[in-house]
């Protein structure tokens, strides 16, 4: 009869070892990785693109996990000893090409290579986004992500309010915001980041106490100022992606453009009465603004919010999904609306999909445009005379 | 004769009596708008730069494709096919 000892060595005499700097290669061609150890000594570190299942749980979830038995697997754990019985038991379902890693996260960490470490979270932080970090598409690697993104909304209005909301408490690290308007009476029916004792604040100042009181981690970038061609690329500049919820056409195009020049990706809604419209803009990865809508509508054809009315929870919710988009992004999980419009109509509480081409005659995208010069960078056409409308409405009515 | 349903975006509402989606008949993309044109004749000044150009502000979906990457007004119509009318809306911050 075998010791302990002795029949683990049997069973690593058995399955494959694999040198850390084998398993490197491996990991970074994309092999598939699964960490066998417990949930504490996840949490604590662990390898990049490594999937967490417990040793006792591997038997039970392969299937799910790794159903082609003829498929490489690579295993893991602290040292060698779990991974390897998990390895002989998979032999013996059939696997037949199954890796431990010698030596385990320990071995590699000497080897010098990278792990990811949730020291880059504070307790504080492991317990507040635990949800987010419970989520596998996520894990501490994408929450890491989310603290270090930088996010800039044009408005907090009737879609900044919630995507600022949900963007704050989803971790996104750094929330600058472009208003240069104060709360008004009216504004509360759907901005639910100000509130009634700040009316008459300014929206960026207002929507910061909001972010500050639900989460002490964001940090928020007041630019109390109006967006235009004298300011555009210093503002954008900074940011990693541009939430677009401006309310007149002129500035519309303008960020399109920019964002092109700069190569910002774009979440892009815009709202009226009970209908709204959301889409992603990647540069030259997809269409962009002017693929879709090549000319603005005539002043007459495109009434405001103000002028006409807009169902405050409709707002919400395409700031919301504006939210969505960014944390998947931010992330880099599920598959963006690049070259999809997508339109919810509120009162028959239905969504309609639209593919949007990029569009190879497009003036800012296309395939025949220049290169811009470093010079001109900055020179932008006049919006208003392109849209024959003011990017402001002289209207004293507080609007959208 | 093919028949679809045109959803009519809130823009141009008033001109169909409110109505957000109407049925037409047709057999191409282009019959179902001018028969939307000729049971609400409001609606032609906002659809069509003159005779028989769409604006160019004016966005047309066949189910969820472009027309101009069909083929465009003369893009066939099957029967039960949506046309979607989209003008862009730019609604949002104040």
């Amino acid at each position: 009869m075998a010791t302990a000892t002795e029949a683990l060595e049997q069973i690593k005499e058995r399955v494959q070892m694999v040198p850390v700097s084998n398993a490197r290669d491996e990991i970074e061609s994309g092999v598939r990785l699964v960490d066998v150890r417990e949930q504490n000594e996840w949490d604590e570190s662990h390898l990049e693109g490594a999937v967490h299942v417990p040793q006792a749980e591997v038997v039970e979830r392969i299937d799910e996990l790794h159903p082609d038995r003829s498929q490489r697997l690579l295993l893991h754990c602290r040292t060698d000893n779990r991974s390897a019985r998990v390895a002989d038991d998979l032999r013996e379902l059939g696997y037949e090409d199954v890796g431990v890693i010698q030596g385990g996260i320990l071995a590699w960490e000497d080897a010098g290579y990278p792990v990811v470490s949730a020291s880059g979270l504070t307790p504080e932080q492991r317990d507040r986004y635990s949800r987010h970090t419970l989520l596998p598409e996520i894990g501490v690697e994408g929450q890491l992500k989310l603290l270090n993104s930088k996010v800039l909304l044009l408005g907090a209005g009737g879609l900044g309010s919630p995507t600022a909301l949900y963007l704050a408490a989803a971790g996104v690290g750094t929330i600058g915001i472009v208003d240069d308007d104060v709360v008004d009476a009216s504004n509360l029916q759907r901005q639910v980041i100000h509130t009634t004792d700040r009316v008459g604040v300014a929206k960026t100042a207002s929507a910061r106490v909001a972010i500050e009181a639900l989460n002490p981690d964001v940090d928020v970038i007041e630019h109390n100022l109006r967006l235009d061609a004298s300011n555009i690329l210093e503002l954008i500049e900074p940011y990693d992606i541009i939430v677009d919820g401006a309310d007149n056409f002129p500035t519309r195009y303008l960020l399109n453009d920019a964002s092109v020049r700069l190569r910002k990706p774009v979440v892009s809604a815009s709202i009226l009465g009970f209908e709204g419209q959301i889409s992603t803009f990647i540069p030259y990865d997809g269409p962009c603004y002017r693929c879709l809508y090549p000319t603005p509508p005539p002043p007459e054809l495109a009434p405001s919010c103000g002028a006409n009315g807009v169902l405050g929870v409709m707002a919400g919710l395409m700031g919301q999904l504006q939210a969505n988009e960014v944390v998947k992004l931010a992330a880099g999980i599920g598959d963006p609306l690049n070259g999809r419009l997508l339109l919810y109509d509120s009162l028959a509480t239905s969504f309609t999909e639209l593919k949007v081409r990029r569009d190879p005659h497009c003036p800012i995208c296309g395939d025949d445009v220049p290169e811009i010069a470093a010079g001109d960078m900055g020179k932008f056409p006049d919006y208003e005379l392109f849209c024959g409308a003011p990017a402001r409405e002289p209207s004293p009515e507080p609007v959208a | 004769m093919p028949s679809a349903t045109v959803k009519i975006p809130p823009v141009l509402r008033p001109q169909t009596g409110g109505e957000a989606a109407v049925s037409a008949d047709g057999s191409t993309v282009g019959d179902v708008l001018n028969a939307v044109v000729e049971a609400h004749p409001d609606t032609r000044e906002q659809l069509f730069a003159g005779e028989n150009d769409l604006n160019r502000y004016v966005n047309v979906y066949l189910n969820d494709e472009d027309v101009r990457v069909l083929d465009g007004l003369e893009t066939a119509i099957d029967d039960g096919d949506t046309v979607v009318i989209l003008p862009a809306m730019a609604g949002g911050a104040r």
